[in-house]
């Protein structure tokens, strides 16, 4: 990275969609799970996500975009194909971070 | 287009607040955003009458607070406007978030403040703890001596401000109500010379600059957000510099030279007081009085509170026969050992390896009269102190017990 004499003044930022280079995914603390056989495409998660976090190819979601989702759960929480208990018949389901960093 | 009003340069009978908003006029910015404020609301008194007779090509923006005058001359900053605002006292302790934003956006925001106490109990007058709190807001802080230096001050500012070694907010003070209102002698420039010193400022990054798209204020995590305040601790260096330079300028074009601080009889003087405002008027005028009775004493003005000028202070001093000084704080910085101008100048001798007795002094809170008895008072601590008297850390004048 740059040091305190080469990074632009005023933290300006001078190249457009920097923040796709920047990953803001760390801070996660519960991770969605995407469980594709479940998913209608609604699209509805994609509109909802703050983070522009679900990767949609041909109309379809394929995957999330874990180098920069928060883990708000707000996708889970208005993806109408996860309501109720049973997590294998969710197409988004939010566990622990922690799960997952003790397999990396 | 704004009209040339002022063809010949005046000296006219002015008040502080007058002599601000004729500095504006002048100046001419694109954007200024204010909320009225005792005893700053007659700058913006007399700067919208010139705005609704055609006079300047300001957008003048009436916002619904200080935090929102502060905020919107942000924005305009970014987006390459010359903007301003004004404020005083609390309007001040306000705008004290959005001072940090302009600072470490890099605008070059200039904002005349009228110093008034703040809250509680309400209290209207002059005291200097507004600026003194927003003083780690990273923004350059001047104090003016009366209403000339004041119109002085805010010409240079825009120079200050804007010079691309700096890109810093400035603050520059004046004493509410014994400059703001008080009427003086104020010697104006014409209004071309103004516009010739003040020139164009030159565009960093701004938003209108549609061909080259940039993003102003960002987050910046534990990752940069040190390398960015330590750029901001570059500039304020860099503006001790500046500051000096536009002083020179200034003084080509007007003859009154500006500098980091003002000596008055330091020489021989044997006992020194340091103070800031129009206070300083009243010292030298109670050194010469003592003067005249064969007492050795000086005066240091200190007008560049931010970036403090610590070698100019110390080298003073030094070159003097001091043997103790006082240092007039019209704040108090309650539970430290005396007043914010106080801890400067003792962290600038201390770091040169000079020590003399030094003692705090802290008056005129909320407009209490500060007279040629008081500093005469003053004085007298400051030869206690030197003959090695029992003085408490602070010493409030014109206090009743
Ligand atoms: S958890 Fe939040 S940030 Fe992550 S994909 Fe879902 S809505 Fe987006
Ligand atoms: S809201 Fe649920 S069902 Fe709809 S697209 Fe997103 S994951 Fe699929």
């Amino acid at each position: 990275m740059k040091g305190w004499k080469n990074l632009e003044i005023g933290a300006v930022i001078t190249e457009p969609g920097s923040s796709t280079v920047y990953k803001t995914g760390e801070w996660r603390a519960w991770r969605p799970v995407f469980q594709r056989e479940n998913c209608i495409d609604c699209m509805i998660c994609w509109v909802f996500c703050p983070d522009s976090s679900i990767i949609v190819e041909d109309n379809k979601v394929v995957a999330i975009d874990y180098e920069h989702c928060k883990g708000c759960g707000i996708c889970a929480f208005e993806c109408p194909k996860s309501k109720g208990d049973n997590e294998s018949k969710k197409a988004l389901i939010m566990k622990p971070e922690y799960l997952f960093r003790e397999e990396d | 287009m704004a009209v040339r009003l002022m063809t010949e340069r005046k000296v006219v009978p002015y008040t502080g607040n007058m002599a601000t908003a004729e500095a504006l006029r002048q100046i001419n910015p694109d954007v200024v955003a204010a909320y009225p404020i005792t005893p700053q609301t007659e700058i913006m008194h007399f700067f919208a009458n010139y705005v609704a007779n055609g006079l300047v090509d300001t957008e003048f923006m009436t916002v619904e607070s200080e935090h929102s005058a502060l905020s919107a001359a942000v924005g305009a900053a970014a987006a390459g406007a010359r903007a301003m605002t004004a404020t005083a006292g609390p309007g001040l302790a306000l705008m004290w978030e959005i001072l940090g934003v302009a600072s470490g956006m890099r605008l070059p925001i200039v904002i005349p403040v009228v110093n008034r106490a703040l809250s509680a109990p309400i209290n209207i007058h002059c005291d200097h703890s507004d600026m003194m709190g927003a003083r780690d807001q990273g923004c350059i802080m001047l104090f003016s001596e009366n209403a000339e230096e004041q119109y002085d001050n805010v010409i240079q500012a825009v120079r200050i401000a804007e010079d691309e070694r700096v890109r810093l907010p400035v603050i520059i003070g004046m004493d509410g109500f014994i400059i703001s209102h008080s009427i003086e002698n104020v010697s104006l420039l014409t209004d071309d010379e103004v516009k010739k010193f003040v020139g164009k400022q030159t565009l960093t990054h701004s938003l209108l600059d549609i061909d080259n798209p940039v993003t102003h204020g960002p987050i910046a995590m534990a990752d940069s957000y040190m390398e960015f305040k330590r750029q901001q601790r570059e500039a304020m260096m860099n503006a001790y510099k500046v500051i000096r330079e536009a002083g020179e300028e200034f003084a080509e074009l007007k003859g009154k030279k500006y500098e980091h601080i003002e000596t008055y009889k330091t020489e021989d003087a044997e006992y020194i007081l340091i103070v800031m405002g129009s206070a300083a008027g009243t010292a030298k005028y109670t050194v010469d009085g003592l003067r005249e009775k064969g007492e050795k004493v000086g005066l240091i003005k200190v007008r560049t509170f931010r970036p403090f000028p610590y070698y100019d202070v110390v080298d003073v001093i030094d070159a003097s026969n001091v043997k103790a000084i006082g240092v007039m704080d019209r704040a108090e910085t309650f539970g430290g050992y005396s007043g914010p101008l106080f801890e400067e100048v003792c962290t600038s001798l201390y770091t040169r390896g000079k020590i003399y007795p030094i003692t705090g002094i802290v008056y005129g809170l909320g407009g209490r009269d500060c007279n040629l008895n008081h500093i005469e008072e003053a004085f007298d601590v400051v030869k206690r102190k030197a003959a090695g008297m029992d003085v408490p850390p602070v010493t409030y004048l014109n206090l009743r017990v």
